[in-house]
């Protein structure tokens, strides 16, 4: 998978050299007097943490306890390096995360956002996320896999590595299943590599729990577990609100509420994916507008600005989710 | 380059530090050293490749590559990290980092500099061919390559 280049994940600035190494600062507990003030304001600053933070409240909707718990962590990374400027040696906390839910709710984007929080932070260097999943990390042959994940390990040096279902990396039916060499490897970069990588796998809670009971070792490793919800149905209206006003795009008055009816159905049937079913929905919705303007085009209308961004009621009830009756049970 | 307290090592007696790619005049460089510079060409877009040889010869210059050149990377750990391998695997070979500048109008090496020598190197002799009308031919005979390729240095050899 392509990585994401050098300030994507960033504002694209270069930061400048680092603070001393904690290594270098070591002073013993006692020696600096309980006085001595340290200027937080300044890190704050610095760091543009609050920045980070509240664009991410504004942009993601809802994951309330997610976004806490980015807050208690940007916390405790703070006070790290505030405790690090006055020179008490302060071990690199363990980073390694796990994130579990349903598809669609959020989990790769806050991923990439963690990558840019860790890189103002200066927890990692260059904070670029890279998503791998089985397929790139496991080969299909005798020493195929070892290699591979050294590749993917090797890019997503200096940032996050984001493991998507990791569970299908250990698939303990079949013995001669290369998964295990990969989970190897993953585990001893973990260990090792905890001041240059940070990894997030991500899936589904109960096969993640079992994942992490197979795997000994797995769970010392990893240091923060964050569940991400699934969507309401308002938060998912405000998800559609964001992504159309996103692509320049607005409801009819009758189409939003058209669109709340087409939610409340179509979470009700099955494989919804949350955020990602939404944004679905408003491709094909975009598409059904397109098709209706294209005619109108044809026969010789003209077209407003309101036309071309105004997503009508019509453009959603041509929706098979409408065929069945109000109850929709599937 | 020299960083304040570091002078050019002077010759070896009995042996010969090649000065082959940038910094050869140089101390060994450190690992830290070594992931600056490296940090340095990824940062300018710069593939990584890691070579080695057992051929010292200053005409030898396609050495063995140690896997594929590394055109994705983001951090230079992650080329250090390759370099220790390599040297773990071939302790008794030159190893050198090469980076690599794929722009058009320059498409070449940018920066190739050694990260590891065997312990002891023997250095070369120089060979005078006369031939008609009193034209000499040169020759350069590294010492090393009187044993075949693999032998040539470690377990003491001079």
């Amino acid at each position: 998978m392509p990585p994401l280049g050098p300030g994507t994940a960033t504002d694209g600035g270069r930061r400048e050299a680092a603070e001393p190494r904690f290594q270098d600062l070591a002073a013993p507990l006692d020696e600096i007097p309980d006085e001595a003030v340290v200027e937080a304001a300044g890190v704050l600053e610095e760091a543009r943490i609050e920045e980070v933070l509240e664009r991410l409240d504004h942009e993601l909707v809802a994951l309330g306890e997610v976004k806490r718990r980015l807050r208690e962590l940007a916390a405790l990374l703070l006070v790290e390096r505030l405790r690090r400027r006055l020179g008490l040696e302060t071990k690199p906390p363990t980073l390694h995360m796990c994130f579990t839910g349903n598809p669609g709710t959020g989990k790769t984007t806050v991923a990439m956002r963690m990558g840019e929080l860790l890189y103002r932070l200066g927890y990692v260097r260059k904070g670029h996320l890279v998503v791998a999943s089985r397929e790139d990390l496991v080969g299909q042959y005798v020493g195929h896999t070892a290699p591979r994940t050294r590749e993917v390990l090797k890019r997503a040096m200096g940032g996050v590595l984001f493991i998507d279902e990791a569970y299908n990396l250990y698939r303990l039916d079949n013995e001669r299943d290369y998964g295990q060499e990969a989970v190897e490897l993953l585990l001893q970069a973990m260990e090792n590599e905890r001041q240059n990588l940070v990894v997030i796998l991500a899936g589904y809670r109960e096969k993640m729990e079992r994942f992490f009971a197979d795997v000994p070792g797995l769970s010392s490793r990893v240091a923060h577990h964050v569940e991400f919800p699934d969507y309401t149905l308002e938060e998912l209206m405000a998800i559609a609100e964001v992504m159309m006003r996103e692509h320049r795009y607005r409801f009819a008055v009758d189409a939003e509420t058209r669109f709340r009816e087409y939610l409340h159905r179509r979470m009700r049937q099955p494989r919804f994916a949350n955020g990602r079913s939404v944004r679905n929905a408003l491709d094909r919705a975009r598409m059904r507008q397109a098709v209706r303007l294209y005619e109108l085009a044809r026969r010789g209308h003209r077209l407003t600005k309101r036309d071309l961004v105004t997503i009508e009621s019509e453009d959603l009830t041509l929706s098979r989710v409408f065929d069945t009756g109000p109850e929709a049970g599937g | 380059m020299t960083a304040p307290g570091q002078e050019p090592h002077p010759p070896i007696r009995g042996g010969l530090r090649i000065t082959q790619g940038t910094f050869s005049y140089l101390p060994d460089l450190s690992d830290e050293q070594i992931v600056a510079q490296v940090q340095y060409g990824i940062d300018h877009g710069w593939a990584v490749s890691i070579e080695f040889t057992d051929d010292p010869h200053p005409r030898n210059v396609y050495w063995e590559m140690w896997g594929m050149p590394m055109f994705d990377l983001e951090d230079a750990v992650a080329a250090l990290r390759e370099v220790q391998r390599c040297r773990e695997a071939f302790p008794d070979h030159y190893l050198r980092v090469s980076l690599y500048d794929p722009r058009l109008t320059r498409q070449t090496t940018a920066l190739q500099f050694i990260v590891h020598r065997p312990a002891h190197e023997p250095g070369f002799r120089l060979d005078r061919q006369e031939e008609r009308d009193r034209v000499i031919r040169y020759r350069l005979h590294p010492y090393s390559g009187e044993r075949p390729p693999g032998e040539r240095y470690g377990d003491g050899r001079a």
